[in-house]
């Protein structure tokens, strides 16, 4: 690592042996490790793919269009999440509030969508017990449902601590490692909102 | 990366703190002009990724299609909005590890179990 990066962050932080952050390496460690969780729940979906025996099956109650404009919320609000580290970066409190305010209810607005499919769908018959398609659905979008849920209340404890004192020009740390979990959690959506609503999945068992 | 590339002494001190270097050249994490730009390639290639959805002709090339507009996305948004193109090295190293250690994981599970093959 280049020498002056070394001096820019020792002069702010406390100084670590690999010359970074702790808590940034420890994120992306985590994040890595996350991949893995994301990937076996992902690979089951795949794996019971086509296989259940009963329906309703993924044609049967997929919306495309609405799932779409979910996708849409959830890029969108990683566009404010930047936007939020842009402004701290700078120096302007005002502007991370309201991005971060705006990145919370984009997220929420996915999450509440989210809730309203899983009813839809409880609705229509496909309950998580229903067949092998609605478990490996409903676990592997229920935990990306709740990542989002917990990103939501890091972003709001960041409002919360910005109103304190605790976030600084010069302790920005924290909203950019709340916003490398949050964009983490899009790209998470991106993959399965290609395999799951995607990738068409024949009308009955193959 | 030469339109982020900059020098110290251009830096205001409000700058300066985002500043960042890599192999000796100072860069800085990218301008909300450039985010906002990356956030409408993301909304078009998502609207592409629906529209091939739509179109029959497309079928036989639908699911190829879609891993690469995928790729792309995912690319732009940890390449960007992640700084893994900005910052340093060691935390695209750690996370590349976990992102290849799963698909080569998964895929070997998937094609174990025969998952391709139905």
């Amino acid at each position: 690592m280049a020498a002056l990066d070394q001096h820019i962050f020792e002069s702010e932080h406390e100084a670590t042996s690999t010359g970074l952050p702790n808590t940034k390496l420890a994120m992306w460690i985590f994040l890595a490790s996350d991949c893995l969780l994301f990937g076996a729940l992902i690979s089951t979906y795949v794996l019971y793919r086509g296989a259940s025996i009963k329906g309703p099956y993924p044609s049967d109650v997929f919306d495309i269009p609405y799932t779409s404009v979910s996708s849409f919320v959830l890029l969108a609000s990683s566009l404010t999440m930047v936007l939020a580290l842009a402004a701290i970066q700078r120096g302007d409190q005002g502007q991370m509030r309201v991005w971060l305010l705006a990145t919370a209810l984009l997220g929420a607005t996915f999450v509440g969508g989210q809730v309203y499919e899983f009813t839809t769908f409880a609705d229509e018959g496909l309950t998580l017990t229903t067949n092998l398609f609605s478990t490996t659905f409903y676990v592997l979008t229920g935990f990306h449902g709740t990542h989002v849920a917990i990103g939501i209340l890091m972003l709001l404890s960041l409002l919360v601590m910005s109103f304190t004192g605790k976030i600084t020009q010069q302790n920005s740390l924290s909203v950019e490692l709340v916003g490398l979990y949050w964009h983490f959690v899009d790209i998470v959506w991106i993959v399965i909102f290609t395999i799951v609503y995607l990738i068409p999945t024949g009308p009955g068992p193959t | 990366m030469s339109d982020v590339e900059t020098h110290e002494t251009d830096l205001t001190g409000q700058e300066a703190y985002a500043a960042r270097t890599r192999r000796g050249r100072t860069v800085r994490h990218p301008s909300p002009k450039e985010y906002i730009r990356i956030a409408i390639v993301l909304g078009v290639v998502t609207a592409a990724e629906v529209a091939i959805y739509y179109i029959e002709s497309l079928r036989s090339l639908l699911i190829p299609m879609l891993f690469v507009l995928a790729t792309i996305k995912f690319s732009l948004v940890v390449l960007w909005f992640m700084h893994l193109r900005f910052d340093s090295k060691t935390y695209a190293r750690f996370f590349l590890l976990g992102v290849s250690g799963a698909v080569t994981l998964y895929v070997i599970v998937l094609l174990t179990f025969g998952a391709f093959s139905r």
